[in-house]
């Protein structure tokens, strides 16, 4: 990989709330159809950098750079205008609007009924969900259901449809597989095998380290706010990676 | 891969289809039970009589115009319970402003209308913008935040009044409120073109889309880049802008301004709304079901007076078909096994 450019440069960002110093220099790099993975006990600063990168809130210190260009998100509106798709563990979907409306959830296409009345293109949100959710193996009949009516998996598949179908960079994933069972589980590993196909970077923060092993290229581990090191899943143990969560 | 596309059998799409239509449907049986009553009782038909459907229709013009903004506030998962005396202050400065424009400034009789209805209506950004404001910045929960602009309001409204109505004396302005074309009473026309305008809103725009979105997850909606707090101001604000127009219309039907104009008409603006099929908990609901709602309550109400009862069974009725309505929405919620409270 090393003669790509990678897509993200994080380079010694720190970020402190009144006292506490929830990151002190911390560095990452994404490379293309690449996987990171973030490990680290509750508290590490996962969340803190992830929302650092997708413009949450700005890091104090150190410098951002995505695809060679510094930024400094003040949005995560102005992120994702950027590339940078972040899905939550909740899935941050709307459950009473149709697969089509969340996908465009915030950019909604419009057309002129008549020539001149601007509506939703409801249309075009359909046909949208249907090409993206096949592109996932989701064959969906009822487009204009609400997602509240499909499964956790179908829902994270929504999700990851919305930064597939708006073409991002760098899709970041907040223990995606959190509220999933099992079967659902793998269905979301597989999405992410596919997104590295794709060649997005993916960041995956995962508390379940069987996920980071099938899933990741490599495994970053935080130790309250700083960097404890990184390892190759096929170089490493869970046993090492939980002792430099936890600092043994 | 090949998973079930939606969970649960097909039969629950059209219990869902059933309780979306719960205040259709509740309007066929209560004209069934009133036309039967009416025909058994006294001979004469309920339905079939203009004079009754005109008066019906103008009974549910006012807290239709309030119901109309109250959708938009419960579908993003708020309330507005100052509406009701908005609406007031904007039927007093609406008489006043007519009253002073035709007699100091000596403006014609519709000129001095059009200031006092477009003064009536412009008083409302006041309240409006504060209730927004109010939620969506300084995080007052919506119920407190307008229960404040209630006393606000109402106060505002008797001391601009002094404490009395305010007649006007403006040939146009009562005509706006009590004139029919071709038989259909302007009021009932307005309120119309209100509520086509609103449901384009509510159904063709992304600021509909988005007010759905909210009322289902504020947080979803943030994160999609939605700018929540600008969009709480919008909605309290449309809110604000229809009890305007409910005033500035009232001082036309009664050719008086009065502070109490909308005092009874915002729990039916909240019933009509619930009733026609929106769920207190947001996310749900549209413009078709609370214009339903609307007539519901209107039906009842004029019904009940028609075939002679005492007035104050209307209350119970009307409170019973919001029980219903409820009760129905939760167990389409079960089927559906969506979310419940959150």
């Amino acid at each position: 990989m090393s003669e790509l450019a990678p897509i993200l440069v994080v380079r010694n960002v720190s970020k402190h709330f009144g006292g506490v110093q929830a990151l002190n220099k911390v560095s990452l790099d994404v490379f293309p159809g690449e996987v990171v993975a973030l490990a680290g006990d509750n508290g590490a600063g996962k969340s803190t950098l992830i929302k650092a990168i997708s413009g949450v809130f700005q890091a104090d210190e150190g410098d951002i750079v995505l695809d060679g260009r510094q930024v400094a998100f003040v949005s995560p509106q102005e992120a994702r205008d950027s590339g940078i798709e972040t899905i939550y563990q909740d899935l941050a979907l709307a459950d009473n609007l149709s697969i089509g409306a969340n996908i465009f959830l915030g950019r909604e296409p419009i057309r002129r009924l008549f020539g001149f009345l601007p509506v939703l293109d409801r249309a075009k949100m359909a046909e949208a969900a249907r090409t993206t959710m096949e592109m996932l193996d989701f064959h969906v009949t009822r487009l204009d259901a609400p997602v509240a009516a499909f499964s956790g998996g179908q829902r994270q598949a929504v999700a990851i449809g919305r930064a597939i179908f708006w073409n991002a960079r760098l899709v970041i994933m907040d223990e995606p597989t959190a509220a999933l069972g099992v079967p659902e589980q793998l269905k979301v590993i597989a999405l992410i095998h596919s997104l590295k196909a794709a060649g997005k970077g993916v960041i995956f923060i995962s508390h379940n380290l069987r996920d980071i092993f099938e899933v990741a290229d490599r495994v970053v581990v935080f130790r309250r706010g700083e960097n404890a090191g990184e390892r190759k899943p096929n170089e490493t143990t869970s046993d090492e990676i939980v002792r430099m969560m936890v600092g043994k | 891969m090949a998973e079930p596309a939606t969970k649960g059998p097909a039969y629950t799409t059209i219990l869902v289809r059933i309780a979306e239509l719960r205040a259709w449907l509740f309007l066929i049986v209560l004209i069934v039970f009133f036309e039967t009553w009416a025909r058994l009782a006294y001979d004469v038909s309920f339905v079939l009589n203009t004079y009754n459907l005109q008066s019906i229709s103008v009974f549910a013009t006012a807290p239709l115009l309030l119901a109309l903004g109250q959708t938009f506030v419960i579908i993003s998962a708020g309330i507005d319970l100052s509406l009701g005396f908005v609406m007031g202050l904007a039927s007093v400065i609406a008489a006043h402003t007519a009253n002073y424009v035709q007699a100091v400034l000596g403006l014609p009789p519709f000129l001095s209308m059009m200031c006092g209805i477009l003064a009536g209506i412009a008083i409302t950004f006041f309240p409006g913008l504060v209730n927004g404001w109010l939620i969506a910045y300084l995080r007052v929960p919506p119920f407190i935040g307008t229960l404040g602009m209630y006393g606000v309001a109402r106060g505002s409204a008797y001391l601009f009044a002094g404490g009395m109505t305010i007649s006007i004396n403006n040939d146009w302005y009562s005509a706006i409120g009590n004139d029919r074309f071709f038989g259909v009473p302007l009021l009932v026309i307005l309120t119309a073109i209100a509520c086509i305008i609103m449901h384009y809103y509510l159904s063709q725009t992304r600021f509909g889309q988005h007010t759905y979105a909210m009322g289902a997850s504020q947080a979803a909606a943030r994160r999609a880049g939605i700018n929540v707090k600008n969009l709480t101001m919008k909605i309290y604000l449309l809110s604000a802008l229809m009890a305007g127009v409910a005033g500035a219309l009232y001082t036309g039907r009664f050719t008086a301004g009065a502070p109490q104009a909308g005092e009874p008409l915002l729990l039916d603006s909240i019933a009509a709304v619930v009733i026609g099929g929106a769920s207190l908990f947001g996310g749900s609901g549209n413009i078709w079901g609370t214009i339903a709602g609307s007539l519901v309550i209107a039906v009842i109400q004029y019904g009940l007076v028609f075939i002679n009862v005492e007035p104050f069974w209307q209350f119970i009725a009307v409170g019973a078909v919001i029980i219903i309505s409820v009760l129905v929405d939760q167990t389409q919620r079960r089927f559906l096994g969506g979310r419940q409270v959150e």
